[in-house]
């Protein structure tokens, strides 16, 4: 779950990492009485907002209040802006990059320094960019913080210090697998101060995070929907509605149309399922996405063949489907899935490549 | 044959669960040494026949080798610290959604006790005419000579099964898990099936995200004599989206299809283009 910039600062203040004052609004009517310049920052979750025009600065009410009109509900790098922050503006001295993520190669936390702050991490050359790698049997030391600060300009060493532990304590006590501060500012008090936040949570922690179990703005309504039924659904620009079982199944079907030159129109994932009522559902969230035509790929195994087969015929007659339907089943009681097909008309196909074809020869792109 | 065997003294975490229940019961009829249950609260009860005990080392006289972990993710992690801290050097988890910090802490607690983790969100493994610790389907296998990791679970039955119905069979099948971080890695399960003297062939069944099939691929250049066959799943995927399992993510660029068929085919692994493919590999 990546979060907004607003709510990874809140993180950040809850940790006693410095952040700049600041508040949230979704309409005019909210703005308040502040200490000017401001900053207006547009809550997408998207990079290069200020390039793409989603970042103004207001030097009294007045350029507040139409600034603020402009941004709300404008669409910056194909997101709506639904929410500004409002924030003290910082009299920046220097800008630095500081960074915690999970490294999926060494399996730990990595901590990520540049003195080359406030431009993307992947523009800076890499001569500029340190890493410390953190145990986390171990945990958190001191010498970290004299490690990093032998790379980076930084005066007030005891705010760095603290400032890096407090990073830390959040990647963990949060579940997190990035915390970003880019750029850190150092401004004319030599004080530093976390200039913008970048948090992703780990989806799989969220039961310990309960305030963020929001809507996931990453996902679209009909994705973010199927989540609530616990169906990982993705939707994709195709025109073949997809539904296998398991996620590596699921995936080898996909790349398996898309080496014949067909479209997905989704990735949906029956899992594990001995229900019929769970195959019309996840029917139900493929005719939303209103597909062409419809490939069903099924390995059985605690999954059984003959419960799809029949999840099929009675989602069909629910859904009024019209598509055609092309079905592959194999393993446990593929047969009596099969035969359950037939009966309503429904060739099934025994392997995947057989199946492809079919759908190759109904669109038209042999 | 890897890993485990017939003698293995197998306990399961989590037994009176649904899934520990019934997977218990068909890691018994595969031939799998069940020698205790662990479910706190449930000791006295009987699941399968085998004993249910409160702790793991309430069951330390019974002599355990491994332990099968099937307790929902918030409790995974103290299972298996519970499991390591008593002893047990071989330690399966099956539940999928555990938090990676959780993982990534056992990761690196498996490597400082030399315990063999495997997964979480694996499907196990299995080690035909020997034993079974996880969930893969019984009657897909025959005993033979070709080795096969994957980080999935269905498309493994469904590559097994088409591997078997070809004729050939399988000495180890190890689920490796789909999350970000897993105990048990390519790299390290190459070496395992490379020093395996039943194995003749290693099929490997990767995907997106992460860049262990890379790592793999280099020690196979360098070290591997034996056929390796290699699959990748992910070509059609999106960037920045999970494709079902947590770690199928390209992640700014890194972690393609692309990159991974690309090692593998400079380290000299067969490629199928699609899983029916690789029987006919095996052949040439």
């Amino acid at each position: 779950m990546n979060l907004y910039e607003y709510m990874g600062k809140e993180i950040f203040r809850k940790y006693g990492i410095p952040v700049p004052d600041g508040y949230v609004i979704e309409n005019v009517g909210e703005l308040k009485k502040f200490e000017y310049p401001v900053a207006i920052k547009s809550q997408i979750l998207s990079g290069k907002r200020g390039k793409a025009g989603g970042i103004k600065f207001a030097k009294n009410a007045e350029d507040l209040k139409t600034y603020s009109e402009q941004l709300l509900n404008s669409t910056i790098n194909n997101l709506t802006v639904k929410k500004l922050l409002i924030e003290r503006m910082l009299n920046i001295k220097k800008e630095l990059y500081l960074s915690i993520t999970l490294d999926r190669a060494t399996k730990q936390p990595v901590i990520i320094l540049s003195a080359d702050g406030g431009m993307e991490i992947e523009s800076v050359p890499e001569e500029n960019i340190h890493k410390i790698y953190i145990d986390p049997m171990v945990g958190y030391s001191d010498y970290i913080a004299r490690e990093a600060l032998s790379y980076l300009p930084v005066e007030n060493r005891k705010q760095f210090s603290s400032l890096l532990e407090s990073l830390y304590r959040a990647f963990v006590g949060e579940d997190a697998l990035l915390t970003e501060i880019n750029p850190l500012v150092i401004d004319g008090e030599n004080n530093i101060i976390a200039g913008d936040s970048k948090v992703i949570i780990d989806d799989n922690a969220l039961y310990r995070h309960k305030d963020y179990m929001i809507t996931d703005p990453d996902k679209t309504e009909l994705e973010n929907e199927a989540a609530s039924k616990s169906f990982t659904f993705i939707e994709m620009d195709g025109d073949i509605g997809v539904i296998a079982n398991g996620a590596g199944l699921t995936m080898a079907t996909m790349d398996a149309l898309t080496l014949h030159k067909l479209k997905p129109r989704n990735f949906l994932d029956l899992g594990g399922t001995d229900n019929i009522e769970i195959v019309e559902d996840a029917f139900s969230f493929v005719m939303r996405a209103r597909p062409k035509l419809i490939f069903v790929n099924i390995f059985g195994g605690v999954t059984k063949a003959d419960t799809v087969a029949n999840g099929i015929v009675s989602s069909k007659k629910k859904f009024d489907i019209k598509q055609q339907i092309v079905v592959r089943l194999s393993g446990v009681h593929e047969e009596e899935g099969q035969k359950i097909l037939l009966e309503s008309g429904i060739k099934a196909f025994n392997n995947m490549t057989d199946a492809v074809k079919e759908l190759s020869k109904i669109q038209g792109v042999e | 044959m890897v890993i485990i065997s017939k003698e293995t003294r197998v306990i399961v975490q989590g037994m009176t669960g649904h899934q520990g229940t019934f997977h218990s019961g068909e890691m018994i009829k595969f031939g799998t040494n069940v020698v205790a249950g662990v479910s706190p609260g449930k000791a006295g009860t009987k699941v399968n026949g085998v004993d249910v005990y409160n702790n793991v080392i309430d069951t330390l006289p019974l002599k355990p080798d491994a332990s099968m972990i099937s307790v929902p993710a918030p409790f995974v992690r103290d299972a298996a610290l519970e499991a390591m801290e008593n002893g047990i050097k071989l330690i399966y988890i099956l539940t999928e959604h555990v938090p990676v910090h959780d993982t990534m802490e056992l990761y690196h607690e498996a490597r400082r006790k030399g315990v063999f983790m495997i997964g979480p969100n694996s499907p196990g493994i299995t080690v035909p005419g020997q034993a079974k610790i996880g969930i893969m389907p019984n009657n897909i296998f025959r005993v033979g000579d070709v080795a096969v990791a994957s980080r999935s679970g269905t498309l493994t039955y469904e590559i097994v099964k088409a591997v078997t119905d070809a004729g050939f069979g399988e000495s180890t099948v190890i689920g490796l898990g789909g999350d970000p971080i897993v105990g048990t890695t390519f790299s390290d399960i190459i070496r395992i099936f490379n020093d395996d003297p039943q194995t003749k062939q290693i099929v490997l069944v990767g995907e997106i995200g992460g860049n262990e099939e890379e790592k793999a691929a280099k020690y196979i250049k360098e070290h591997v004599k034996k056929p390796v066959t290699g699959y990748i799943t992910g070509i059609s995927a999106p960037p920045g989206k999970k494709m079902g399992h947590a770690g199928a993510i390209i992640e700014k660029g890194t972690g393609t299809a692309e990159s991974k068929i690309k090692a593998f085919e400079d380290a000299g692994i067969k490629v199928a283009s699609y899983p029916d493919d690789i029987p006919a590999l095996l052949r040439k």
